[in-house]
């Protein structure tokens, strides 16, 4: 009988995603474009909240989006009527978008007349969260809908993101929602995170976040 | 939910460590996961069996080691693990401090393989 032997793999997972997320990364930073990934549950108003920043930043910024969707177009042909450039990438059933998915989504795009792009990840808190889309900052939308207790069920999706838009804030006299319990729940895991309150239905909010995301992308294309 | 991304990228890996060994049958696959991951452990194993039937490691466990969320206290700097889905403040067993940083929790390593 043939001998069991013990070969040392030491490889991470995720690393040739890493290394794609990496060069894309440093393909950004040489072709001074801001790309920020955009991820939150079914529903909690990426398309919506997307509309309402393009609206405020679209004569400022030269913006692009990429529209992930597991299989329609619905969101893509909302956001090209602002007069964007709009890549919609049918994922066929995958539940998050990697790297070489949004290099793929890169590809179609005029990057170097782009200053921001804008990534609507599929609506999802688990999947999204492990995989890196090369993004520079990553932005997540938690709805007040969904309720407060989110940061503890879906820990790695608050612990990645850079940023916490909590939208729907419209909604929140009809509900039970904390919002300083979300607040410390939230920043036990991420004390970096950057979190704005705002309703993409009233505009509530809203100038805060799109000011963020200027000052971001202007210091990042210099 | 993404764990037949996950699990093919552990087979590609699998194969081309056996590959440049010189392997006729992978056995076992230690896998180091952070409990941070929502993988379950039984759909990975479902998912490795399906994708490596035609390959040669058609029927190798996966040995899952979870490893625990560290985190370690910006006060006192004292480490300690948590229990993410079950606490709801995360505080220094040592000095009560509430502000901390993951330290690890968030693996996702192949450590090693048994192979004939």
């Amino acid at each position: 009988m043939e001998e069991v032997r013990l070969i040392e793999v030491k490889e991470d997972i995720m690393s040739d995603n890493d290394a794609v997320a990496k060069s894309l990364r440093e393909r950004l930073s040489k072709e001074k474009t801001f790309l920020i990934n955009l991820m939150s549950s079914p529903g909690a108003g990426k398309t919506s909240l997307i509309l309402k920043t393009l609206e405020s930043l679209k004569n400022e910024l030269r913006i692009g989006i990429i529209e992930a969707d597991i299989d329609s177009m619905v969101d893509a042909e909302k956001v090209a009527a602002q007069g964007v450039a709009t890549v919609q990438l049918r994922t066929g059933g995958f539940c998050h978008l990697d790297a070489s998915m949004v290099e793929k989504g890169l590809s179609s795009m005029d990057i170097g007349e782009l200053d921001l792009i804008i990534i609507e990840n599929v609506g999802n808190l688990v999947c999204p969260a492990e995989f890196d889309t090369g993004a520079i900052k990553n932005v997540m939308i938690l709805s007040v809908p969904e309720g407060d207790d989110k940061p503890l069920k879906y820990p790695l999706m608050f612990s990645v993101c850079d940023v916490l838009l909590v939208n729907k804030m419209d909604y929140l006299h009809l509900s039970d929602f904390d919002v300083e319990a979300m607040r410390e729940r939230v920043l036990n895991l991420n004390r970096q995170i950057e979190i704005f309150e705002v309703s993409a239905k009233t505009g509530e909010g809203i100038e805060a976040w799109t000011n963020w995301l200027k000052g971001e992308a202007t210091s990042f294309i210099g | 939910m993404h764990e037949l991304q996950v699990t093919q990228r552990i087979l590609d890996i699998v194969l081309r460590h056996a590959k440049g060994n010189g392997v006729n049958k992978v056995i076992s696959i230690q896998l180091k996961i952070g409990e941070l991951s929502d993988l379950e452990d039984e759909w990975v194993q479902k998912y490795f069996d399906y994708l490596s039937k035609h390959t040669i490691a058609k029927n190798a466990k996966l040995k899952i080691e979870r490893t625990p969320v560290v985190m370690k206290c910006d006060e006192c700097g004292h480490s300690f693990e948590v229990n993410i889905k079950e606490v709801k403040d995360i505080q220094c067993p040592e000095c009560t401090h509430k502000k901390s940083t993951l330290i690890s929790g968030r693996e996702y390593y192949i450590k090693d393989m048994e192979v004939i």
